[in-house]
């Protein structure tokens, strides 16, 4: 009966996870067509500012008369965009860099290693401000350069620690008894073989991307423009005293980001419970 | 290995990435384009008035020479110069002293409202394990971990300062005034904490010495807090302190928020000024609190737990 729940609660927080992320993905795909009104400069309405749901407005308006359900749907796209981006590009660098610093380890690892070293030894989070905050146009292009800064880190140490367990193992020692070149026992064995804990922390990854851009946008260092999250929130903090409906401004975006962020440490407990059975149930 | 022989590895260690983050740091503000003197001085400076920044700033030597300069404030402690010496605070040093207690206190209040919430909550939901106050208690803590702290703490200020009138709001001074950003700082560890302090309780409990503690006829209670609780807090303690190290580094979000001065906004500042001194001071003194943190978390946790310490 234990092990029964154990395994149910397993699937469940993987499900629920997989279908909180998977609304995300679908959402920031369509959302822009299905959205009712336009978002850029084009949507001013000074007539309707901070209005409560109506017809028109199903989630009512901003401090410029702008929808605010078509806000938080722009705002999924852009939000899918750079965390997509972001990640696969950390998982490319961290992987390939984690990859042969486990596997030909002596300089090549001591090198990489202090460069993880030093990033870790700065906050996370202000290495990202630092980066963007220096540029004079903030834009996606440096919102991504600045989250691959650091964000490969975490990647290179899965991918590494990956490596340095294969490395043991029998298939690897076979692979290079039979000749096979460093290449081929990169790609074909170690690489392979060490993904599913890389996925595990690209689920993760995607939730902390979207966290740390909402926190950039909010301190007014994201792309110019209103419909990011993180932008919203800002909006909302700004208007906070306006009326009742700014708070509500807030929440819409607030509460998107906190359901990918769910979705995504749900998918990550799942799939962490999945690859490693010795974790089930805990 | 001996606490010396660590200790000196470690600090050695911390030393090369300490000086390995002022090298980057110092390499990216110059690699940027964007002229320092244009924003600090404005646009109708005088020649006179640009060189004079510029000297002061360092910036009329080549680039080793000013990496040297800086290197040599550090030795004297003084960071570096302010230029042009705004609020009477000649040195970088000085501009850090003076927030450095606000970040300080926050930390502090922070880490205690979380460990508060947080160490009750994971030992409930532990010893409940797969009951409903379980599922209760790990479905909040999840949440928490999600809250967005840009929604969270603007709503905490409307609710206590705005509506209610309890407590006091951004700028304000006062001993509550650390009350509504304390708590902004702490659910957001305390999510962390808890589900920590559930996962290893759940796991100690499983263990055999605590099966011969209540096999030998320990009264649960003893149990829990002499066998299962020492061994279970240690992970924890872990996070509590790299957590600490970054709240010490500056909480930038509710700073923001609560306008209140700290290392994260001072850093944030001095970027948009371009005030290279400063954000070099800061990003130096930043790194060294993470990596002495880091180090002292590693002590503890050998002090704690003597099977650490012997291998």
């Amino acid at each position: 009966m234990k092990l029964f729940t154990g395994k149910l609660r397993l699937w469940t927080s993987a499900w629920v996870g997989i279908v909180m992320m998977g609304t995300f993905i679908l959402v920031g795909i369509i959302g822009p067509w299905i959205a009712p009104w336009d978002v850029g400069p084009t949507s001013l309405d000074l007539a309707h500012r901070f209005e409560g749901p109506s017809a028109q407005h199903w989630l009512g308006t901003d401090s410029k008369g702008a929808d605010t359900l078509s806000q938080l749907l722009w705002g999924a796209r852009s939000a899918l965009q750079l965390s997509f981006i972001v990640t696969l590009i950390s998982t490319a660098i961290g992987v390939a860099l984690g990859v042969m610093a486990g596997w030909f380890r002596g300089a090549v690892d001591e090198v990489l290693m202090r460069i993880v070293d030093i990033l870790m030894a700065f906050p996370g989070i202000l290495l990202n401000i630092a980066i963007v905050a220096t540029v004079a146009q903030p834009g996606i292009g440096v919102m991504i350069v600045a989250l691959c800064a650091n964000g490969w880190v975490g990647y290179a140490r899965v991918a590494r620690g990956q490596v340095l367990a294969l490395r043991e193992r029998d298939f690897v020692a076979a692979a290079v008894a039979l000749g096979a070149s460093n290449r081929r026992v990169m790609w074909k064995h170690l690489v392979p073989n060490s993904l599913g804990p890389v996925l595990v922390q690209m689920a993760f990854g995607i939730g902390s991307v979207i966290m740390i851009e909402a926190a950039l946008s909010f301190l007014g260092l994201g792309p110019q423009v209103d419909y990011t999250w993180g932008a919203m929130l800002d909006q909302a903090r700004t208007f906070l005293w306006k009326s009742d409906w700014v708070r509500v401004y807030g929440l819409v975006a607030g509460v998107a980001i906190m359901w990918v962020v769910l979705g995504a440490n749900l998918l990550r407990d799942g799939l962490n419970d999945r690859l490693d059975p010795k974790q089930r149930g805990r | 290995m001996s606490i010396g022989a660590f200790l000196l590895r470690r600090l050695g260690g911390g030393l090369l990435a300490i000086v390995g983050v002022s090298i980057l740091v110092f390499a990216f503000l110059h690699i940027v384009p964007g002229d320092p003197v244009d924003h600090l001085a404005g646009g109708d400076a005088t020649p006179e008035q640009r060189a004079k920044i510029e000297k002061c700033m360092g910036l009329d030597k080549s680039l080793p020479g000013q990496f040297v300069q800086f290197m040599g404030h550090v030795v004297d402690g003084s960071l570096g110069q302010q230029c042009p010496d705004p609020k009477g605070k000649p040195t970088v040093a000085g501009r850090i002293w003076e927030v450095f207690p606000h970040t300080l206190w926050l930390a502090l209040a922070g880490m205690l409202v979380a460990i508060v919430l947080a160490l009750p909550l994971g030992m409930v939901a532990a010893l409940r394990r797969g009951t409903w106050v379980d599922t209760l208690a790990t479905t909040t803590s999840l949440s928490m971990v999600a809250l967005p702290q840009m929604m969270f703490a603007p709503l905490l200020l409307f609710w206590f300062f705005v509506t209610l009138g309890w407590l006091p709001g951004p700028t304000e001074v006062g001993p509550t005034a650390i009350v509504l950003p304390a708590i902004a700082v702490g659910t957001h560890l305390m999510a962390m904490l808890a589900r920590m302090t559930r996962s290893s309780l759940v796991e100690v409990l499983g263990e055999d010495y605590v099966r011969t503690a209540r096999a030998k006829g320990l009264p649960e209670g003893r149990v829990l807090v002499g066998h299962a609780l020492r061994n279970a807090l240690l992970p924890v303690i872990t996070v509590v302190g790299l957590q600490f190290g970054s709240l010490l580094s500056g909480a930038v979000i509710i700073e923001n928020v609560f306008a209140r001065p700290g290392l994260g906004t001072t850093l944030l500042d001095a970027i948009r000024e371009r005030n290279y001194p400063v954000v070099q001071g800061t990003v130096l003194v930043i790194a060294a609190i993470y990596v002495v943190v880091n180090i002292l978390v590693d002590l503890a946790y050998g002090l704690a737990d003597p099977r650490i310490r012997r291998g």
